[in-house]
């Protein structure tokens, strides 16, 4: 995982423990015009201490060519297949693996850069690289290039909704027998001028916290005044069971359900009654032959947008019934911000360090919660708990949604 | 060496990453500088950008080999 707080999963979960929060005035590009100044950034270093170095998973002459975003897939899926000690070696074992890493944007800066240089300089000077280091399932390529992975390479883009489907579908693939092993995630670099810009059109990224960045991704929160947008890559290995048990892999859970829906209502907002994030979480569960009742923790969509937060706990409440008092949710994006594609990717892995460390992880900035709630939102601490079952949502523009649910394995 | 064929040395360093010895006149780019079919056209976008000149097409076809850059942009200037 590169996360806003910090290269590395372990890092990122131990810093959102402790109540950090990743957002900063952004100060690499011209923010005076724009209405938000801040966002949640990668801390960049040499390295040390947690931070991203892009030449410690790229050489620099190969970062020329393309996004970030697939940089930063590539670091995370370098750091997944290490932790699961998973390097196919034989034919057969590289045929049987594949990729399937998504984006909900992909490579905005090179976008924008190129095409002013087009119009400034002419068609012959855009580089060949310019495709190639843009499209979206070239994140899935650089990988099974660099691990040697043969099997399925495929892509996912549902915009925020694309991390969570990559790792359903890759899921799927696995459980049908297309492949043994997928290494999945989400990955997104958007925070440049024009992604803040479009964004700010649509009106859904925090404005008013400009001088307080760190109080600006507050979900569920009467002061909520939009989301903050992060960056970064989550990447899981996914194995078929008997295979990861055969060869001694590392297990940290079970996928045990996936569900997806759509909204068929609007482009950027939610369903008022929040039917299409029922209906997704309905279908994981019942895939997982689970009810809510089941389940311990609930790692939410929760953008912090005034509109969204509310929904998607009226649907939870709606769903859970009597069991919302058992219930604990929490929003891990005050904390790292909006990942976009990338986000439903480092959310399932928060999930699932939830289920393994027995701890839910907190919503920070929730000082005055805008509706009540039976459910424990986990202001501002980390809560311990036992968590057998956790599930994770993902609500995308377009109206579309991904649900997923993780159960811990018995070792 | 000239000075054509000195910017174009590191020009080749600078885009092909590789060590500045090995960029000798007969080196070839493909075969011995470890560049692909898309890093000889952006090499080439490079010397056009670096000497102001325009280089076709099918001259880019021929330029196989740091010599044949130098040969080529020189051709041009004078």
């Amino acid at each position: 995982m590169v996360s806003p707080l910090g290269c590395g999963a372990e890092v990122s979960w131990q810093r959102i423990l402790e109540g950090q929060s990743g957002a900063r005035q952004v100060e690499n590009f011209e923010t005076d015009d724009l209405q938000t100044k801040i966002a949640c950034q990668i801390p960049r270093g040499d390295g040390s201490d947690g931070t991203y170095n892009p030449d410690d998973w790229m050489a620099p002459k190969e970062q020329r060519k393309v996004d970030e975003f697939i940089v930063y897939a590539i670091a995370a899926a370098d750091q997944a297949l290490t932790d699961a000690n998973w390097k196919p070696e034989t034919e057969e074992d590289q045929n049987r693996s594949g990729v399937l890493i998504g984006s909900g944007i992909g490579g905005f800066q090179g976008i924008a850069d190129t095409a002013i240089l087009l119009k400034e300089k002419g068609p012959r000077r855009v580089s060949p690289f310019f495709i190639p280091g843009r499209l979206i399932n070239l994140a899935s390529g650089y990988v099974s290039i660099q691990h040697k992975l043969k099997g399925p390479n495929h892509s996912v883009v549902t915009a925020c909704s694309t991390g969570a489907h990559a790792i359903g579908d890759a899921a799927r693939l696995v459980a049908l027998g297309d492949a043994d092993v997928m290494v999945a995630g989400g990955t997104e670099s958007p925070i440049c001028r024009l992604g803040i810009s479009g964004f700010n059109a649509c009106r859904a990224l925090s404005t008013g916290f400009n001088d307080q960045p760190e109080k600006a991704s507050r979900p569920y929160d009467k002061d909520r005044d939009g989301f903050v947008m992060g960056e970064g890559a989550g990447v899981v290995v996914i194995e078929d069971y008997e295979h990861a048990k055969a060869r001694g892999a590392k297990i940290y859970a079970e996928i045990v359900g996936y569900g997806l829906s759509g909204d068929a209502y609007h482009i950027t907002a939610p369903s008022s009654d929040g039917d299409g994030g029922y209906r997704c979480m309905e279908a994981a569960l019942k895939r997982a032959g689970m009810t809510m009742e089941d389940v311990d923790y609930i790692n939410a969509h929760g953008t912090s947008t005034p509109l969204g937060d509310e929904i998607e706990l009226g649907a939870v409440s709606r769903l859970a019934g009597e069991h919302a008092k058992g219930l604990t949710m929490s929003s891990t994006k005050s904390s790292v911000g909006h990942l976009l594609g990338a986000a439903g990717a480092v959310e399932a892995i928060f999930s699932v360090l939830a289920i393994r460390d027995g701890i839910a992880p907190p919503t920070i900035n929730l000082d005055n919660p805008s509706v009540e709630t039976d459910i424990d939102l986990v202001p501002n601490k980390a809560k311990k708990m036992e968590i057998n079952v956790a599930l994770s949502n993902s609500f995308g523009f377009g109206g579309t949604n991904a649900s997923l649910v993780f159960k811990k394995v018995e070792a | 060496m000239s000075n054509v064929a000195e910017q174009v040395k590191k020009i080749v360093v600078e885009h092909l990453g590789v060590e500045a010895d090995k960029v000798t006149e007969a080196a070839s780019f493909i075969d011995d500088l470890g560049a692909d079919s898309l890093d000889t056209v952006e090499l080439v976008m490079a010397f056009e950008e670096a000497f102001g000149v325009e280089i076709p097409d099918d001259a880019a076809e021929t330029i196989q080999t740091v010599g044949d850059a130098v040969k080529f942009i020189e051709s041009k200037a004078s």
